[in-house]
């Protein structure tokens, strides 16, 4: 991009145009509206891009960016409003709040297996903590970002927003300049460069990175349940899901029900032949067809291994009685390929877990709580569903991203919010009051020490309006109890007594 | 294998054991440090005098009360920190536990500065013992004789493995930064703030710095120029101006230049007495080096009060510049030290041009009575913290999150913002394997009616409180009628 289309959009960002929260939900709504009216587009386009069926567009793409902007828009006012927080006794008559700020130019590159989603989710964000932001969608979903270039400045202003396109070499280029955040979805090499491209300008960066997430069955669950929801979340999209699962660690006695109840899975979602499937997607390019072709080399499929290179297919794929130290087993696969590694117990199971980079997502399957407990506990991963696959994607109250090589940093919902705003802390005080002062101010003696002492080591007072109602809630009920208790000792005091006695005793 | 490599993995195998995972560990931990404040409150003292001339109650004062009121809050509230936390379900998870739990990321790197050798360097340290890390602790070389006391005596109270004090010049900062942390907090200037990011983008790993940069003092005409002299004075010659947060320099308009050097030769002298020099309470520039640099910041400008030095003891006296302009040589970088010029603006437009023309600063301070001025300069600047009529003392209030932002910094700490900096929040979905027939919506073969329930499902919003709070209500009201029914009924 060139220097003076950026330096436009920085000066576009300090003329303050994106401060006034009414034209921030302008944007948001014109983006909703984008998505909306062409969503015919945008399904086509993602045909060509991956053979994306027209349904599983908007179900794993397009509801979740729309919640995002609807929450977003529902949402600003209150996320972008002065946070007070908790004052001790020196401040108790000052203001003291976070205020939430823009941070400036923001760069979203996007990835390419959900080019929508993955791009224009930290879009929302950006836009409604009032930056501005330079989109690169991936290059490698072609359509899509083309589709992307032409609609976007249609419908959003064209100077804060604009979108980039190009390769390695025109990302390479946009990385030398100066940005305020870097959001990054993509791969954890290509990752470490945007990070060290961010250092020179002391940039701070959300890495959405990825890793092998691992899926660990127990044998005492509901391997039939198990089995289609892990097959779901593994072929959706061909595979090709940070989150999807990437191998499968269970005890060998299962191994043979868990490929069974994968086979009949399969049938019913996508037919005997899923090439005829339309819900069934393709490799996104050749190049990494021929990846994870070759990641299957030297092992016998138990469940598909039929591939197409004209159409970039690879049929769904299980492999069984996987070495941990086979191909397989080292990259992230990104792909159809569903390896079954076996493990002797739970305990072992952590331990393959642990001895590998932190992944992105975790899943467990078991109906133990006592055990899953065990497990959350002794591992670490970015997120976890339980008893499901991906599904924490969904939730927006929950932070999203990765942990160690799966990434730094979270998104959606206030996330997004907060991760590109400046959270600047604001002590409001007045110049009264001077003598309380005195302490801290040069001679230093004991008595002053000790006053500084007691003033810094007071409790701390939550006068936030929810204490506030809280505390005049309990008063008042405490006291309406109050006056209902008297109330009844003087009408108990007041009747005659054996009036009371004898109703009780002849009724 | 170096010494620090040794150190690094020493830490991590004792992390890797699950010594600090419990909660208990962690809190005796904690208490251990606090009784070291303690005990050694003396050496402590010793080695901040002879690194920084400050008397024990300044020490007290400026390092280690804030250290033990760090320490106390994190014990008083780690088990809450530490529970997992609740979040907002929609109708889908409406009968699933969703929350996010708090985690330990695993070898934190802790690298100190000097300006305040022991609140710097073990503050980071006790959010990082809370959120059940280990940690490497690298004081900062040029404090020598605080370093030197906190690598000797710091291992007889806290775990020799899992926080062990590696002590060191740049070379061996460097070997250490080669080593894989799962965190670095880094304080310290700006030049190698970048470094220490792009050591850490090797092994992708988070960072939190905290740098500095030149903080702009603005004083309105109009307010109560004795009370603000008086607080810029004692915020700017604190720690003999070694502070990253002190006021860098002042902003005010020329009618009230004159007025401002003299309220602040009158506050001069009533703290440090008309012979700074000889007064305890005035501190001296850390070494040679640094006293060269801020003697020859003062070249070209012409000084108001002060002036005078002493480089056999690093003593530069409380100086003010007048009529500075923006290509003043002290202009040019963060001063750091007792130098306070002054600029003048025509008023708060210019000032705050002025402010925004540069890089994004730790602080803006502003001194005004004029509420509307105040949310002016808030609306339109861009800083790590704003703090309007008083200097530095946000630094004291642990529910405020201290940090920079763009050149200044990145993350921030303080209180329950340390845990959360030193922690990987996990987001955790539990669900159950039961009602399968609600996921049918998902699964191909894909039809509009599924993806219609797909969209009623998924974007329908659910206040479980406010169902609950309703669910209790509904409750109460049955009773009440049930009561009434019962009364009733025993009147007939």
């Amino acid at each position: 991009m060139e220097r003076q289309a950026l330096q436009r959009t920085r000066e576009v960002f300090l003329s303050g145009r994106t401060r006034p929260l009414e034209f921030r939900l302008q944007q948001l709504k014109a983006l909703l509206t984008m998505i909306t009216e062409r969503q015919t587009e945008i399904c086509t386009a993602l045909k060509q891009d991956i053979n994306r069926s027209q349904y599983d567009t908007p179900l794993l793409e397009l509801i979740g960016l729309e919640n995002e902007i609807n929450l977003a828009i529902e949402k600003l006012a209150e996320w972008a409003a002065p946070r007070p927080v908790e004052k001790n006794i020196l401040t108790i008559s000052d203001e003291v709040y976070i205020q939430p700020e823009p941070l400036g130019v923001v760069l979203i590159i996007g990835a390419w297996n959900y080019p929508w989603a993955v791009t224009l989710t930290p879009l929302v964000g950006a836009i409604a903590a009032g930056n501005a932001a330079v989109v690169k969608p991936s290059e490698l979903s072609e359509y899509s970002s083309l589709l992307l270039r032409a609609l976007l400045p249609r419908y959003l202003d064209q100077d804060l927003y604009p979108v980039v396109l190009g390769g390695v070499s025109e990302t390479q280029e946009l990385l030398k300049q100066r940005f305020d955040h870097i959001f990054y979805t993509g791969s954890s090499s290509v990752g470490r460069a945007v990070m060290e491209a961010a250092a020179r300008h002391l940039t701070p960066v959300t890495l959405e990175l990825g890793g092998k997430s691992p899926c660990y069955i127990d044998k005492n669950c509901d391997l039939r349940v198990a089995c289609r929801r892990i097959t779901w979340g593994k072929f959706a999209n061909c595979g090709q899901t940070c989150i999807a699962p990437d191998y499968i660690l269970c005890e060998p006695c299962i191994q043979s029900r868990v490929v069974e109840g994968i086979r009949q899975t399969l049938l019913e979602f996508y037919g005997a032949d899923p090439k005829c499937s339309p819900d069934y997607g393709r490799i996104v390019n050749q190049h990494h067809f021929n990846r994870v072709m070759g990641l299957m080399q030297g092992y016998t499929a138990v469940l598909g291994g039929q591939s197409d290179a004209s159409q970039r297919y690879i049929a769904p794929t299980v492999l069984k009685d996987v070495p941990p130290h086979s191909r397989l087993m080292q990259e992230e696969i990104f792909g159809p390929l569903l390896p079954i590694v076996t493990v002797s117990d739970m305990d072992d199971a952590i331990r393959f877990i642990n001895e590998r980079e932190k992944p992105l997502a975790l899943y467990v399957f078991c109906s133990d709580k006592k055990a899953v407990k065990r497990m959350l506990d002794e591992t670490t991963s970015g997120g976890v569903t339980v008893n499901d696959v991906m599904m924490h994607y969904t939730l927006s109250s929950l932070p999203f991203g990765g942990v160690g090589q799966s990434g730094m940093g979270r998104y959606h919902g206030k996330h997004t919010f907060d991760q590109l705003s400046h959270q600047r802390a604001c002590l409001v005080r007045s110049l009264g009051m001077e003598s309380v002062n005195l302490a801290r101010y040069p001679p230093q003696d004991r008595k002053r020490a000790r006053r500084v002492r007691m003033a810094l080591r007071s409790p701390m007072i939550d006068l936030s309006k929810r204490t506030y109602v809280w505390a005049v809630t309990a008063t008042v009920l405490a006291l309406g109890l109050l006056i209902a208790l008297m109330v009844i000792l003087l009408i108990a005091a007041g009747l005659n007594c054996t009036c009371w006695y004898w109703r009780g005793f002849y009724n | 294998m170096s010494r620090e490599q040794l150190a690094v993995q020493r830490a991590r195998k004792s992390f890797q054991t699950g010594k600090s995972k419990p909660l208990q560990y962690r809190i005796h931990q904690l208490k251990c440090l606090q009784r070291f404040l303690t005990e050694r409150q003396k050496d402590i003292a010793d080695a901040v005098k002879k690194d920084l001339y400050k008397t024990q109650h300044g020490t007290e004062l400026y390092e280690t009360l804030g250290l033990e009121g760090e320490i106390n809050l994190a014990i008083e509230k780690l088990a809450e920190w530490a529970a997992p936390r609740p979040v907002e379900k929609n109708l889908l998870t409406v009968l699933d536990e969703v929350y996010v739990q708090p985690e330990p990321l695993g070898v934190v790197l802790i690298i100190g500065a000097w300006n305040y050798p022991w609140a710097i360097t073990l503050q980071p340290l006790v959010g990082a013992i809370a959120a059940g890390n280990a940690a490497v602790i690298k004081p900062s070389e040029v404090s020598s004789h605080s370093s030197k006391v906190m690598e000797e005596l710091l291992p007889l109270y806290l775990d020799k493995d899992l926080y062990p004090v590696v002590t060191g010049g740049v070379s061996e900062t460097q070997e250490l930064l080669k080593q894989r942390f799962d965190h670095v907090f880094y304080t310290g200037s700006s030049s190698v703030g970048r470094a220490v990011m792009e050591a850490a983008a090797r092994h992708l790993t988070p960072v939190t710095l905290e740098l500095g940069g030149k903080s702009p003092c603005y004083i309105d005409k109009n307010c109560d120029l004795s009370v603000a002299c008086r607080r810029i004075t004692w915020g700017k010659f604190v720690n003999c101006g070694q502070t990253c947060i002190a006021p860098d320099y002042i902003l005010c308009e020329p009618s009230i230049q004159n007025q401002v050097v003299e309220e602040i030769r009158k506050v001069i002298k009533e703290f440090y007495t008309d012979d700074p020099k000889t007064f305890d309470d005035y501190g001296r520039i850390i070494n040679q080096r640094h006293f060269k640099r801020v003697m020859a910041l003062m070249e070209g400008s012409t000084i108001a009060i002060g002036g005078d030095s002493d480089e056999s003891e690093c003593y530069i006296a409380p100086t003010v510049l007048k009529d500075v302009t923006a290509e003043s040589k002290v202009m040019q970088e963060e001063v750091f030290g007792p130098v306070l010029p002054i600029i003048t603006v025509s008023g708060i437009e210019e000032a705050i041009q002025f402010i925004n023309e540069r890089e994004k600063p730790l602080v803006v301070y502003v001194f005004s009575p004029d509420n509307k001025l105040i949310r002016r300069v808030i609306a339109e600047t861009s800083s790590g913290a704003l703090l309007a009529n008083d200097c530095l003392i946000h630094y004291t209030i642990s529910a405020l999150p201290f940090g920079g932002v763009g050149n200044s910094g990145m993350g921030c700490y303080h209180g329950k913002h340390s845990f959360d900096q030193l922690s990987h929040l996990r987001s955790c979905l539990i669900k159950k394997l039961n009602m399968e027939g609600a996921n049918n919506m998902r699964y191909p073969p894909h039809t509009a009616s599924k993806l219609g329930w797909a969209r009623f499902l998924l974007l329908k919003k659910v206040n479980v409180g406010r169902l609950r709070r309703m669910a209790i209500l509904a409750t109460l009201a049955a009773l009440a009628a049930f009561v009434v029914q019962v009364q009733s009924s025993l009147d007939i």
